[in-house]
């Protein structure tokens, strides 16, 4: 990914910066800069998420693009965050502890780098919330 | 609204086609495809092709001229269009043929699919193919194409009854269905066994769960009807074309384990058609990982969620059962080039209406075809009869 491309979602990337739309109530995360329900007479604001979630589904990367191949097995999975939306994100755990259901919380992490002299890439991940 | 029929088809063998150039696999399938219809070239009216990532897999853009010219079709001046929607831009090049003849703007039309996968690495075929969903939002946290599929997977198996080994069986009887298929990358049989042993690429699916990476073409030729025994005595008749749109991201579907745009599409060529399921006598759908052939088969309504398992494990969709899915060994075994498999599916249903598909014949004289961008994202369904 090139620097302008990271550089200009940094806020959505390192702190869930998503949207919502002010006529309708409804969040955004991917952020969406039109609401699909209102969406012309729709009001979409910043809105940054507090971070905590439910998996809905995951699976563990064993062969990954060379960009995470030094990274396997690595833990991927669909969260729905409390205020609705479901994102893509991987969570810091073994593959052994995760499952559906689990209660996940995000957490600043390097996500990946653009080969040995590029760009570092960081973000966010998920990490299970301690009993 | 005229209606259109397909009269002629070609193939590329399916494979690693070192020795091969991408413009070399078009031209071989679209000789074979206009000698079969027997038209020359020069009657060609216009040219859709199908093809998801030439750009990056073999560094060349501008497809459609490429082809043309490389057709011998470049002094005639055709329009020669490219056509993407990921894996499912050869279905979708063929409904835009379809619907240039049907609109009454063509006469004869070729419609085509290539890709040339092999040129690059694992990894960076890995990394392109998963351009197919959201690249910031899914690609930039690790998500490959398998670990999506994964992810429906693994949905599934926690709301539905549906077993490792079931799972498994849609990649044996692929696989059998293959072993009778000339152009398919895999000819040989496999046991539960042999998918349950082999490497894990991400939980639950492994190595025999998913397609392979394949170079390959396949062409067919479509006309209107009405003129189609100026060419051929056995025209395979277009019934119905639909296509469907859903989200890119896996994440915002309404429901992770159902592919709404294979719901919808399904049911307008359905209703288009006029046709009922039981008179549905093959499909060939976008198996590209075992998960897939599932879920299809249940959102195009052959099955209620959560059956698609038991019907195949026993046997309801074997060349000989009720209805027979994927005859030519599907994306699994017949191989996946992405821009090609679309029309590759239109190539297989028409070779078994006109019963031409020797070995693995099923008795038909209606056929559906299925095919899938990204994770339904874009999901185009056809159906052809005799």
């Amino acid at each position: 990914m090139s620097v302008s491309r990271f550089w200009r979602k940094i806020p959505q990337r390192y702190n869930l910066v998503g949207t919502q739309c002010t006529t309708c109530g409804r969040y955004f995360f991917p952020p969406r800069s039109l609401c699909p329900d209102c969406r012309r007479s729709g009001e979409i604001v910043d809105h940054t998420f507090n971070g905590e979630g439910t998996v809905v589904t995951y699976t563990v990367i064993r062969s990954a693009s060379d960009q995470f191949e030094n990274t396997t097995p690595y833990v991927l999975a669909i969260v729905e965050l409390d205020e609705g939306p479901r994102l893509t994100t991987q969570v810091v755990c073994t593959p052994e502890e995760i499952e559906i259901g689990m209660r996940v919380r995000s957490v600043f992490r390097r996500i990946a780098a653009d080969g040995e002299s590029g760009t570092i890439h960081y973000g966010t991940k998920f990490v299970p919330v301690e009993h | 609204m005229r209606d259109v029929a397909v009269i002629g088809v070609g193939c590329t063998e399916f494979g690693e086609r070192w020795s091969t150039s991408f413009r070399d696999l078009f031209v071989t399938a679209g000789s074979l495809a206009l000698e079969d219809a027997g038209v020359s070239g020069e009657k060609i009216d216009a040219l859709y092709v199908g093809n998801m990532s030439a750009g990056r897999f073999v560094e060349q853009e501008h497809i459609g001229a490429l082809i043309a010219d490389f057709a011998g079709l470049a002094t005639n001046h055709i329009p020669s269009t490219r056509v993407e929607a990921a894996c499912a831009s050869g279905g979708l090049a063929f409904r835009q043929a379809v619907t240039a003849v049907a609109s009454g703007m063509e006469d004869i039309v070729v419609a085509a699919g290539v890709e040339k996968m092999t040129d690059v690495g694992t990894g960076a075929s890995v990394d392109m193919l998963a351009s197919a969903a959201d690249r910031e939002w899914e690609g930039f946290a690790g998500a490959t194409f398998p670990g999506l599929y994964a992810m429906i997977a693994n949905d599934y198996m926690h709301r539905y009854p549906l077993t490792r080994e079931q799972l498994a069986m849609v990649a044996v009887k692929n696989h059998e269905n293959g072993a009778n298929n000339p152009i398919a990358q895999f000819r040989n049989r496999i046991t539960i066994d042999t998918v349950l042993n082999s490497s894990m690429v991400a939980d639950p699916l492994r190595l025999f769960d998913c397609s392979p990476i394949t170079d390959g073409a396949a062409a067919v030729v479509v006309v209107p009807l009405e003129r189609a025994r100026e060419f051929t005595d056995s025209p395979v008749r277009v019934l119905a074309s639909a296509q469907a749109s859903d989200t890119i991201a896996l994440h915002d579907r309404r429901d992770i384990s159902t592919l709404d745009a294979t719901v919808a599409a399904g049911k307008r060529a359905f209703e288009r058609s006029g046709l009922t399921h039981k008179e549905i006598d093959l499909v060939e759908v976008h198996d590209c990982f075992t998960i897939a052939e599932i879920c299809a088969i249940e959102d195009l309504g052959f099955c209620a969620k959560g059956e698609a398992g038991k019907l195949t494990a026993d046997g309801a969709t074997a060349l000989n059962g009720d209805i027979p899915v994927n005859p030519s060994g599907g994306l699994k075994a017949c191989g996946h080039p992405v821009g090609a498999t679309g029309v590759k599916q239109i190539c297989e249903v028409v070779a078994q209406l006109r019963g031409e598909a020797a070995g693995r014949q099923v008795d038909a004289e209606i056929g559906m075809t299925h095919n899938v961008g990204g994770t339904g994202a874009t999901v185009v369904v056809h159906i052809l009869g005799v």
